[in-house]
């Protein structure tokens, strides 16, 4: 049998070729007599020469050792891994879409400006804010551009001492990340027993150099945030401003909007909640919406409309933080996006946010039979399982996310809230049927037992993958980070 | 029903009975009253399939894609030719409805995809490593420059006025917020001004930016540059046009510390500007000073090779606050079709896409030349550019349009020196007819 687990710079055979150009007609032109030697490379560089046949099968072959949503259930928490539909894909790949350059003349574009223009108020709608800009590339970017209108809007008001951002104990890694990213430092407070903030610990962390405070809601627990309207109320009056981080907003769509509840500034991914595909890790596209009083900082440019009902790249944004990006934002992800609400509309977006809670508190109710829940009550669109409780089996949360791979099945998101020991985080989304979710709990039930009766089958998972679990330590130690046999140039 | 949610009405009243509810509304009772939305919302009604299709349609019409148009225009955005088979790759639902890969064992696709292309990122550059892509080339370059700070401890970034107006801006809204200082260095003839760079280059200097070909297409000349960063040790970070490296002296050869640039032009459509991909390669020496997602190769007990996501360390999963940087989301997919470019192309390929483009470009300046268009730098260039239009460009690429072709870049909305200025871009996609026309259209224009 043939052996595809090869790198291509192993199979690569020197006179093999997978293109063909067509006949160059200005041979004549000799590239040396436009550029000096010095500027010109000697050897070509070190590329595979493979045939078409070689590339379609390596990447074939490649594309069946990944999991994927189209494979099946993929409940990882916090990346709503729901089904990504087939006609957004058509829609991006239009020619009207995928072939126009960013710099076109607008009059030959208003097809795609009236996209953007009609994404936003959608956007706008869902999370009741005054505007929103679709350039983020993704979430973090999103938290990112956020950040920097809140610290912008502190400065236009000569309020130079908020130099903090308040983010609880269970907040995403990169909602620090981005804070410092910024120039924030970054305070961290605890999450009470019930899962949400707590406010006590919220008050102190309070002053008039709070610049803001960053929350998920529904939280990283799957919660929501029963003290909402009392967080926001205390740091508005410390004269804070409201982040919003969207992971979550699959559980909220036409239930509970972020500008209902307070916040001042929301991003949401697109990637998650509207069914554009995770890429294996990108593009996304993280839209940032803001209140009134936000709106003179977003970045440039912004999609306006003309009196003649024709749309415009907006430049003259004399407060705008300015470029985050080049271009408009990931405009082939936000085509998918619009094309999913367009398919969706208002009573669909609904019914998503409905299922997906359905689904989650259907897992929630047969699994902690068989894991520890630590807050049982009723949940968004994930919870949160610490492991299976049984600290005296020596059974850790990766064995059991491991023996799930032999299942079939993706694991869930693993030791992640933090605050969570053992954490097993479960997102089902709207897209499992019944079925679905019955085998993935009859699949958990049968670990929890075996994890009883036979733990080494656990701890050894798992068996039937492409690789066994890999030796992390020696990957860090001894970085190999490209193919040896076209290391450098040749 | 919508076809993307598969729950029957009796499977709801199942789940419902399961869970002692009565209806649905009972799973959002933990909401506060005052923050439950009490309407619908103000959205369309839901849609079929070709009722989408019907509407998208009715919005591409209101476009002209480059497939109605002779495109003559890049700066930054590139017409290059897209083989069939990336497609097909991308297409494949194992990869792009794959998560970012934190399950080794079942995503050894993705992750020895990320392995292969930092392999060729690394070759093409001649840098010693890669990391899994960044969000576009403007930000791929501001991380760069942050990388820059913290590697040498210093606070001030030199950038040239060559270097694409759009990055630079990027680049001044990142160091506004992140306290790096940012100091342009002028352009002469078209190119970075070393003389004025010797009296800004100093101790305090982390970095210089440099991107070649740069704006106006013209070929930098990176040795000067080179040497003077490295004398006060700084470092060297250069913004490439990687369809260039075919023909150019890599990077690496240069004596480059960080390459960064824009990597749309490998495989991925024009698509307005996104989604496209930024790559960064770097030297060993700054390799836990990366940003972003890095696979490594390793293997498993029973020593079968597999790749694993690595140096996490760096990463803000992990180190939160204390993060290299923010990126989490990449650009994997985009990346997936640069190396699935890089890989049918082969080191041929790139270099007879970078010949036909430098020979076209070439041809096509030269009618230019010949019609009373004159070449504002005599400098070498690569694919694109500049000349000096003899009334307003805006005016010419007026004319231009009307006859179908989409004319060059009027420069002059960021150099107001150039105000006639037009940058031209001309790919390997481009025939000899087309370029006949270009110049046809530009003599009725003038």
């Amino acid at each position: 049998m043939n052996n595809y687990n090869k790198l291509l710079c192993d199979i690569s055979k020197p006179g093999r070729t997978g293109y063909r150009l067509p006949p160059d007609e200005l041979e004549n032109i000799a590239v040396e007599d436009g550029i000096p030697a010095g500027m010109l490379r000697k050897d070509e560089p070190a590329l595979p020469e493979v045939n078409e046949v070689d590339v379609i099968r390596h990447f074939l072959n490649l594309s069946q050792k990944n999991f994927a949503i189209d494979k099946g259930f993929y409940p990882l928490g916090s990346c709503t891994m729901k089904y990504n539909p087939k006609i957004n894909e058509d829609m991006a790949a239009l020619p009207g879409f995928a072939n126009l350059h960013p710099y076109q003349p607008e009059h030959t574009a208003q097809g795609a400006l009236e996209l953007l223009f009609e994404l936003e108020e959608m956007l706008v709608e869902i999370t009741g804010m005054e505007r929103v800009t679709l350039q983020p590339a993704a979430g973090a970017h999103g938290e990112m551009t956020g950040l920097m209108i809140m610290k912008a809007y502190h400065e236009s008001r000569d309020d130079h001492k908020r130099t903090k951002i308040i983010v609880p104990d269970s907040a995403h890694g990169t909602n620090p990340a981005s804070a410092q990213v910024v120039g924030f430092d970054v305070v961290e407070i605890k999450s009470n027993k019930d899962g949400d903030v707590d406010l006590e610990s919220l008050k102190a962390a309070l002053s008039d150099e709070v610049a803001g405070l960053m929350l998920t809601n529904p939280s990283t627990l799957g919660l929501y945030e029963q003290n909402i309207v009392e967080v926001a109320k205390l740091v508005h009056e410390a004269g804070g401003l409201l982040y919003y981080d969207g992971a979550n907003a699959n559980a909220i769509l036409g239930i509970s909007r972020p500008g209902d509840m307070g916040f001042d500034v929301v991003h949401l991914n697109l990637h998650k909640t509207m069914t554009t595909p995770h890429g294996g890790g990108g593009p996304g596209s993280g839209p940032v919406g803001v209140k009134k009083h936000l709106v003179p900082f977003l970045p440039k440019p912004m999609i306006d409309k003309k009196e003649d009902n024709t749309y415009y790249l907006n430049y003259d944004l004399p407060q705008s933080i300015g470029r985050i990006r080049a271009f408009y934002g990931n405009f082939g992800i936000n085509v998918r996006a619009y094309t999913y609400m367009k398919t969706m509309g208002a009573e669909g977006l609904k019914k998503v946010s409905q299922m997906a809670v359905l689904n989650a508190n259907y897992l929630m109710h047969h699994l902690k039979n068989f894991y520890r829940l630590p807050i049982d009550r009723v949940c968004k669109h994930e919870f949160v399982l610490a492991g299976l409780g049984k600290s005296e089996l020596h059974v850790s949360t990766m064995d059991v996310a491991k023996r799930l791979l032999d299942y079939g099945f993706h694991p869930p998101t693993v030791y992640f809230p933090l605050i969570v020991p053992e954490a097993l985080m479960i997102e089902p989304t709207e897209t499992e049927s019944l079925e679905t979710l019955d085998s993935f709990i009859e699949a958990m039930a049968a670990i929890a037992k075996e994890a009883e009766e036979n733990p080494e089958m656990l701890k050894s998972a798992p068996h039937v993958t492409p690789v066994g679990r890999l030796d992390e330590v020696k990957a860090a130690r001894n970085p190999v980070l490209k193919c040896a046999s076209m290391g450098g140039e040749n | 029903m919508f076809p993307y949610i598969p729950h029957t009405e009796e499977d709801i009243k199942f789940m419902l009975e399961t869970l002692g509810m009565k209806d649905l509304e009972e799973l959002f009772a933990d909401i506060p009253k005052e923050v439950r939305m009490n309407r619908e919302l103000d959205l369309d009604a839901p849609k079929s399939e070709l009722e989408v299709q019907r509407l998208m349609k009715s919005l591409t019409d209101k476009n002209t894609s480059t497939d109605e148009m002779i495109c003559f225009l890049g700066a930054g955005a590139y017409d290059h030719y897209i083989p069939s088979v990336v497609k097909h790759v991308t297409g494949r639902g194992e990869f792009y409805t794959a998560y970012t890969p934190y399950q080794a064992e079942i995503s050894q696709g993705t992750l020895q995809v990320i392995f292969e292309f930092q392999t060729m990122i690394a070759n093409l550059t001649g840098m010693d490593l890669s990391n899994a892509s960044m969000y576009d080339g403007s930000t791929a370059t501001a991380e760069a420059a942050a990388m820059a700070a913290d590697a040498t401890r210093r606070k001030e970034i030199l950038i040239s006025e060559t270097v694409h107006p759009e990055t630079r801006e990027v680049l001044d809204t990142y160091a506004h917020f992140n306290g790096l200082q940012i100091k342009t260095v002028p352009m002469a003839d078209g190119v970075t001004d070393v003389e004025q760079l010797k009296g800004m280059v100093s101790k305090e200097t982390a970095g210089v930016i440099i991107q070649t070909p740069n704006f106006f297409g013209i070929i930098e000349e990176v040795e000067e540059v080179e040497k003077l960063i490295h004398e006060v040790k700084g470092l060297l970070i250069m913004n490439v046009d990687p369809m260039s490296l075919g023909i150019l002296k890599s990077p690496g050869e240069l004596g480059a510390d960080i390459v960064v640039g824009e990597g749309h032009a490998m495989g991925n459509p024009m698509s307005y500007g996104g989604p496209y991909l930024g790559f960064m390669a770097a030297t060993t020496k700054l390799m836990r000073k990366m940003p972003g997602r890095i696979a490594g190769q390793t293997t498993d007990h029973d020593g079968n090779v597999g790749y694993v996501l690595t140096l996490q360390t760096r990463e803000q999963h992990i180190r939160r606050e204390k993060a290299t940087s923010n990126i989490c989301s990449n650009q994997a997919l985009n990346a997936l079709a640069a190396l699935v470019y890089m890989s049918i192309l082969g080191k041929k390929g790139m270099k007879a896409v970078a010949e036909q483009s430098y020979r076209k470009a070439h041809h096509t300046m030269e009618k230019l030349e010949a019609i009373g268009y004159k070449k504002v730098y005599d400098k070498p260039f690569f694919k694109e550019f500049l000349v000096e239009a003899p009334k307003d460009p805006a005016d010419i690429n007026k004319t231009l349009l009307e006859q179908g072709i989409l004319g060059g870049y009027e420069v002059g909305k960021h150099y107001p020196d150039l105000k006639n200025g037009l940058l031209f871009c001309v790919t390997e996609k481009r025939t000899l007819d087309e370029i006949d026309l270009l110049v046809k259209g530009l003599e009725v224009a003038k």
